[in-house]
């Protein structure tokens, strides 16, 4: 069979047969609807609350803190829009940054056509927000501050904790997409004054269609989903039990071998890092060197543009992702790459590859091997090579 | 999302190099998303006789080159004026709608460098006439992709 090598793990991870296992009775024997008073309902209640509890202590959160959503775009929408409306006669400003997840920049620009004003922090060429820009942008309306914890393009981590000093010391609610972030960071909720979370399930080996907020207990945020008492008056809607089921225990498995998982990834991440960097002239690394997320390499390889670098990889069975405008279905470029002040051109040239638990070393070399000549043929071809190397 | 023939033109292009004293270059830059393609041109009697280019850009862009190239090679210039981005798109079995601009390219390749091959030799096309190779065009058919 032909070699397949998976790296896109940002995108979404595949599911691990134990979270599998741990679903599975909850579509057809365990079926109850967690709301009814008899037993079917009960014991399906109380199989949310197990998940609550484990995914709770994975962030030394309470368990009254953990709401669950459709995913980490409902989280996102529900956090932003959901204190907006709460805190609207104190203020509408919003404070967030250009390389947010479309979930909440998107949610943002809806905000702004109702009233609210949003001011997007830049970012430096690593992608890493200015503390100082951030005080400076604080003004005596502001409500809340959306910064994510990991970006899901460069993997670049943001001084989380100093962000929520500085949220407490204004009285600002703080709100961090951790999607990307959660299991391949250490997160405690209380030692980073983090207020609002969202996490998403599928990127930890969990399955798809289930998130969650965390809401610190006393936060001011209003539901966005109405017609229910579930989730204690806050998100309307039959939960979704085998997913919640599957995240509890994803959470689980994450969190008990997080610090393996993380040194693994940091060594495959550098491994490929360095042995691309070396081996292809003219490319470099996006994101921060160190403070990134253990699986993420995100390089841009300078002459060709990425899709026909996706197909090329495709068709050697390797998997992964390009931030280039001709991938983009919109064909604008990356907001994340261009925040980092890459030319258009450049940014044409990015890549992807995301490393997760099912990677393996030979999967790296496979990939340090077959890229070069891929490159070397779609430089060929391009214009913009032949004055690099002398030519014209 | 790419039919077979895209993919065979991807994978295998028709063409791809420079020729050295050229009779005509031409290099444009998709207005879209920002590609660039470069085409030399031998001409030889008002015939096409040698063709090929450069391509920075998607699959697409690259497929819709290549199949450019070969459908001009051995035509007259003004049979090669009168290639639109449509019969390119239709040679390949088709294009996804988003990606119909990419053989717009290809077709502005042409005209840009028949358009130097003109100016270098004091020659009059009526295809061309109005034809401004650094002007951003609009008139041709994009496909459907600014649904987004
Ligand atoms: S040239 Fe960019 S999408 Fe085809």
């Amino acid at each position: 069979m032909k070699k397949r090598v998976y790296l896109d793990y940002s995108a979404t991870t595949p599911m691990k047969k134990e979270v599998l296992d741990e679903m599975l009775p909850f579509f057809n024997v365990q079926f109850g609807n967690p709301s009814s008073i008899h037993c079917f309902g009960r014991e399906n209640k109380s199989a949310i609350d197990k998940s609550r509890g484990i995914i709770a202590k994975t962030l030394n959160a309470r368990t009254e803190e953990i709401f669950f959503t459709g995913g980490g775009s409902e989280a996102d929408n529900w956090a932003i829009k959901g204190v907006a409306s709460a805190l609207k006669d104190k203020g509408k400003h919003i404070i967030t940054t250009k390389i947010e997840h479309h979930a909440v920049l998107h949610t943002c620009e809806y905000l702004e056509k109702n009233g609210y004003e949003v001011t997007y922090l830049n970012v430096d060429q690593y992608g890493l927000i200015d503390l100082e820009e951030l005080k400076a942008a604080i003004r005596p309306d502001t409500i809340l501050i959306s910064i994510m914890f990991a970006n899901n393009e460069i993997g670049t981590i943001q001084p989380i904790k100093e962000i929520g000093v500085i949220a407490k010391e204004n009285n600002i609610i703080f709100h961090t997409d951790a999607v990307q972030a959660y299991g391949n960071v250490v997160i405690d909720v209380n030692e980073l004054g983090i207020d609002l979370m969202s996490l998403s399930a599928h990127k930890i080996y969990g399955p798809k269609g289930i998130g969650l907020l965390y809401i610190r207990k006393g936060t001011k945020i209003q539901p966005i989903i109405h017609g229910g008492a579930q989730e204690r008056r806050r998100r309307a809607g039959t939960e979704n039990v085998p997913a919640i089921v599957g995240f509890g225990k994803a959470s689980e498995i994450a969190s008990e071998g997080i610090e393996d998982h993380i040194s693994k990834l940091t060594y495959l991440r550098d491994r490929l890092i360095n042995g691309l960097t070396e081996k292809i002239p003219y490319v470099f690394l996006n994101g921060h060197p160190t403070k990134r997320l253990p699986g993420n390499v995100n390089i841009c390889i300078q002459y060709i543009e990425g899709e026909s670098l996706l197909l090329s990889l495709d068709m050697v069975g390797i998997a992964c992702s390009s931030g280039s405008a001709c991938t983009s279905g919109s064909l604008d470029p990356s907001h994340v790459l261009m925040a980092i002040g890459l030319t258009h051109e450049v940014a044409h040239g990015s890549l992807r590859l995301t490393i997760g638990d099912y990677t393996s070393e030979d999967d790296i070399d496979y990939v340090i091997e077959q890229l070069p000549p891929i490159v070397e043929r779609l430089r060929q071809m391009s214009p913009l090579y032949e004055k690099v190397k002398g030519g014209n | 999302m790419y039919s077979d023939k895209v993919m065979d033109h991807f994978t295998n292009p028709r063409n791809v190099g420079e020729i050295e004293n050229a009779d005509a270059v031409g290099q444009v830059g998709n207005v879209k998303c920002g590609d660039i393609m470069k085409m030399y041109l031998k001409i030889d009697n008002e015939v096409i006789v040698d063709v090929k280019f450069k391509t920075f850009g998607c699959g697409s862009a690259i497929a819709t080159s290549s199949m450019a190239t070969e459908m001009i090679k051995g035509k007259t210039v003004k049979e090669a004026l009168n290639l639109s981005n449509r019969a390119v798109a239709e040679a390949l079995d088709g294009l996804p709608p988003v990606k119909m601009h990419c053989s717009v390219l290809a077709e502005q390749a042409v005209k840009s460098a028949i358009y130097d091959y003109a100016q270098k030799n004091n020659l009059h096309y009526e295809e061309l006439d109005g034809y401004n190779p650094n002007e951003e065009d609009d008139h041709h058919d994009h496909g459907v992709e600014e649904e987004d």
